[in-house]
């Protein structure tokens, strides 16, 4: 079953423009799916709508069996974790330690879970060993994992990621694509939005393209990154390696290194077999 | 002459107990354009703020070696004087935006009216830079209003209105996307061509290999290469230090010593050039 559904969910600012129109998407536990888009394409209103921050002006929103306009943001937001683009919008404590611990005061557990729920949040975003430092004494780009890890310690069952790949390096995010394997490994879902189209073409199974408030695709890396009308039409642009296995006309939807190596190579032995 | 030099340089934020750059020797040459790469918290945005003496004037901490701006110590300025001849980019827009004034218009003339610039002379730097811009559209909205990637352009506008002679730019596209990205990279090429130093961290490897002429890669304080971009941006050793490659780079690297791939591409023009020779009834 489902543990997350957005059934024709439209949602209109007061000015009453149309973030989202009519959008649909449905999320089983244990599954990751990236949202990519233009900025101002409705995957921010469309997140904040799935943890209750927003409430649909029509349709219907489904998070664990709870429809979200009977239930408040607070009572939500426990099934539905989510980290914001700016991680200075979600930091107050001290350390880094009891900014992560914070998320388990709401949990039903005794001391020592708690503790064994934010030990295992910290090594996980690999922060153990800068517990006891002040959340601002990090970089931009390690703070964003502080964020992360409270929000995994609030144990919600879908965690949604708004541009946790922004300004982060290689090794941070082979870290992101760990933690986002572990979370669904154990059930929980989970949502990323971004614009790094390498990321997701090297980890999703699933993307959802939106543009202009709608949702244009929802299917795989493969299906999307080789469909000039839809990334025209939606503002992506393919991986450098699709761009160039395109423009070198090599068939087999090329999206990662190791596709295209793996043709290339093959180029290579066939010219070899043919000689 | 360099332009901007660092000699030694070491620094320790107040907050930490560890040294954020560790004896940093770095030449910066007039015209040309550096990108910093490498993982976060190798050092990158603490060596910007140093040449923008952010540290020490605004960050006190511990700093150490000598920092030279045009031929004169860095201790000797006061912070209103580099600003005049470095202009900073922050990474976040919010940041820069004042928020003190009503359309994008009064926002880019702010810095111009602090220092009692003429108002017929205001307006006509002001319009020159939302022309080179082409924030026409939106230069009587207000700034608060715009999307992110409006914000960075108004942003950026508001540093080249004051034509310094540096600008120095970080990660000015973390929140923008592609469209963005490439409207920040049309800005610094242009002013790249009007013969600014430019120095601008970024994590976008196929847009620095496109532009950058030289490339600075720090790990953990120190500054463990330096090179022009063609050969940086092919050289794995990037890697090891925690930074990337294009992608072109990395699937070149993979593919060297492969029939006919002699050279390790870092743009798609010259992918093009280098795979194509890997096709059946290609180049021999």
């Amino acid at each position: 079953m489902a543990i997350l559904t957005l059934d024709q969910v439209s949602f209109r600012y007061p000015n009453g423009t149309n973030a989202v129109d009519r959008i649909s998407m449905s999320f089983q536990a244990g599954e990751k799916a990236a949202i990519i888009g233009q900025n101002g394409a409705g995957k921010t209103t469309a997140v904040k709508l799935m943890n209750g921050l927003l409430k649909p002006s029509s349709g219907t929103v489904t998070v664990d069996g709870w429809d979200t306009k009977e239930h408040t943001t607070a009572q939500i937001s426990s099934k539905v974790g989510y980290v914001f683009q700016n991680p200075d919008d979600q930091l107050f404590h001290e350390t880094i330690y009891e900014e992560v611990a914070f998320s388990t005061r709401h949990l039903n557990v005794d001391a020592a879970e708690a503790k064994k729920i934010t030990d295992t949040a910290l090594e996980l975003t690999g922060l153990t060993e800068y517990a006891t430092l002040h959340p601002y004494s990090l970089p931009y780009s390690m703070r964003k994992f502080v964020t992360i890890a409270a929000v995994i310690a609030m144990q919600s069952k879908v965690m949604i990621l708004d541009e946790p790949t922004a300004g982060q390096d290689g090794r941070s995010l082979e870290r992101l694509t760990r933690i986002t394997d572990y979370l669904t490994g154990i059930g929980k879902t989970v949502i990323t939005i971004t614009h790094d189209m390498t990321y997701v073409a090297n980890h999703f199974e699933r993307v959802i393209v939106m543009a202009n408030g709608h949702v244009l695709s929802d299917s795989t890396a493969k299906e999307i990154f080789w469909q000039p009308a839809l990334m025209q039409e939606s503002y992506i642009q393919a991986p450098p390696v699709s761009q160039l296995a395109s423009a070198l006309h090599w068939p087999g939807r090329i999206v990662t290194v190791d596709e295209f190596v793996e043709y290339g190579s093959g180029q290579v032995l066939e010219r070899k077999d043919s000689m | 002459m360099s332009l901007l030099s660092m000699k030694n340089v070491s620094y320790r934020y107040p907050i930490n107990n560890w040294k954020s750059l560790k004896q940093v020797t770095l030449n910066i040459e007039a015209g040309v354009f550096y990108a910093v790469i490498g993982a976060g918290g190798a050092g990158k945005t603490t060596l910007c703020s140093v040449f923008r003496g952010f540290i020490p004037h605004f960050y006190h901490g511990e700093l150490e070696g000598e920092v030279q701006l045009f031929g004169k110590n860095l201790l000797q300025y006061e912070l209103a004087d580099i600003a005049a001849r470095i202009g900073y980019l922050f990474q976040n827009p919010f940041t820069q935006i004042s928020g003190a004034k009503e359309t994008v218009f009064e926002e880019i003339a702010y810095g111009l009216e602090n220092l009692g610039v003429e108002p017929a002379e205001i307006r006509k730097k002001v319009e020159d830079v939302i022309a080179l811009l082409k924030l026409e559209k939106i230069a009587e909205s207000n700034p608060t209003e715009l999307s992110g990637g409006q914000k960075q352009r108004v942003a950026f506008a508001s540093v080249i209105v004051m034509d310094p002679e540096v600008i120095i730019i970080d990660e000015p596209t973390s929140q923008l996307d592609p469209q963005g990205t490439e409207e920040i990279f049309r800005i610094i090429d242009l002013m790249k061509q009007r013969g600014k130093t430019i120095i601008l961290v970024e994590h976008k490897m196929e847009w620095i290999a496109e532009f950058a002429d030289r490339i600075i890669v720090m790990e953990d304080g120190q500054v463990v290469m330096q090179g022009d971009t063609q050969s940086i941006l092919s050289n794995p050793k990037v890697m090891e230090h925690g930074g990337t490659l294009p992608q072109y780079a990395e699937v070149g690297l993979k593919l060297l010593g492969e029939e006919g791939i002699h050279q390790v591409p870092i743009t798609r023009k010259q992918g093009e050039l280098v795979f194509s020779k890997l096709q059946k009834g290609g180049a021999e």
